[in-house]
């Protein structure tokens, strides 16, 4: 398990093993929805608003 | 085989497909749809040697563009774009399922507040606009009363979006509380489970409660023929039952082209990634036996 820290709010998150990139993980602090941009190193950033296309 | 999957989210659903892919050896090139650019002979990522690719695109306008560029390419993707040219709109879902003869919704297409409303009083309260792109059951409005079409309506037209002007009106099908859906690979039914809820939307994004759902031969036959109508692929077949639960009779509302399946493989016993992945193997068999020359 690695870890990394919120780009919101600064907390010490800890990612689980199989770890993609494009994947969300929400921030247990502060609840901010953060995308996993990079998996080695873990990088995390803001995922990206809603957006009305969205969907199936 | 060697998979593409187009995506620019990785849902549970993205990762249950991935780790079915690896787990058998397959070989999976990850393409994030927002780092390409599509030029008339070739994208960024090289698909060339790829047997297919996936579209899970959570974005509806990016799916639709990446998948003409990679059928102009030559490259197998599923779904092909036709088939996400009418599952994407909700005008030419309809269109294409009233025309192959399945149950669906009656339904009127406006282009002013004037005639749309007009079509609403036709319908009858209640009654339900709809985007006709869109998705997870946003912006869906069940209209109860003249007052509030009048207000719906001048709130759609003043959202901006020229598609917002595209007034879909249909007729409320009054179901038992629940909907169903089916998700099917070229109309063979992988899962199939009900979404219950109080409120009219029974969406699971919208928090629907799901259970598995056992299909009868009439629920068969709309999901071979819905299927087809839209031309096939890995799509999700929406059914309401009409005339109460169980009673056999259904309407088919809507088939989506990239859809989620992780609420499925939740409520069922079916392994869904399992019988994605065994289907997508099919599909690449097929596609190198197009390929190969003929002695």
């Amino acid at each position: 398990m690695s870890e990394a820290e919120c780009v919101e709010c600064g907390a010490e998150l800890s990612l689980h093993d199989d770890l993609e990139a494009g994947e969300i993980i929400d921030c247990g602090t502060c609840g901010a929805e953060l995308e996993v941009i990079d998996t080695a190193p873990p990088v995390l950033d803001r995922a990206p608003e809603l957006e009305e296309d969205w969907g199936e | 085989m060697h998979v593409g999957i187009l995506y620019s989210r990785i849902r549970r659903d993205e990762k249950l497909l991935l780790n079915e892919l690896r787990d058998r050896g397959h070989e999976v090139e990850k393409i994030d749809v927002r780092k390409q650019q599509f030029g008339l002979d070739r994208m960024t990522t090289d698909v060339s040697e790829l047997d297919l690719v996936i579209d899970r695109c959570l974005a509806t306008s990016r799916s639709l563009y990446a998948t003409e560029f990679l059928d102009s390419y030559g490259v197998t993707v599923i779904n092909n774009p036709r088939t996400a040219d009418i599952c994407a709109d909700k005008a030419k879902n309809s269109l294409a399922l009233a025309e192959a003869g399945v149950p669906t919704p009656n339904t009127k297409v406006a282009f002013t507040t004037d005639a749309a409303l007009e079509a609403i009083e036709e319908f009858g309260y209640p009654c339900v606009l709809k985007p006709v792109v869109g998705s997870w059951g946003r912006l869906m409005a069940k209209i109860d009363s003249r007052n509030a079409a009048e207000a719906i309506l001048e709130h759609k037209a003043t959202l901006g979006h020229y598609e917002h002007k595209v007034f879909y009106v249909q007729e409320f099908v009054d179901k038992p509380g629940r909907d169903i859906r089916v998700l099917a690979t070229d109309g063979e039914p992988v899962a199939a489970m009900t979404r219950s809820s109080e409120h009219w939307l029974t969406n699971a994004a919208k928090g629907g409660k799901t259970a598995a759902f056992e299909l009868d031969e009439t629920a068969l036959d709309l999901v071979e023929t819905a299927s087809d109508a839209v031309g096939d692929g890995l799509l999700g077949i929406d059914l309401m039952e009409v005339g109460g639960a169980g009673s056999g009779e259904y309407t088919v509302h809507e088939v989506n082209h990239t859809v989620e399946f992780k609420a499925l493989n939740d409520s069922t016993d079916v392994d869904v990634p399992a019988r994605v992945v065994d289907w997508l193997e099919t599909k690449a068999a097929e596609s190198d036996a197009a390929e190969a020359p003929i002695a």
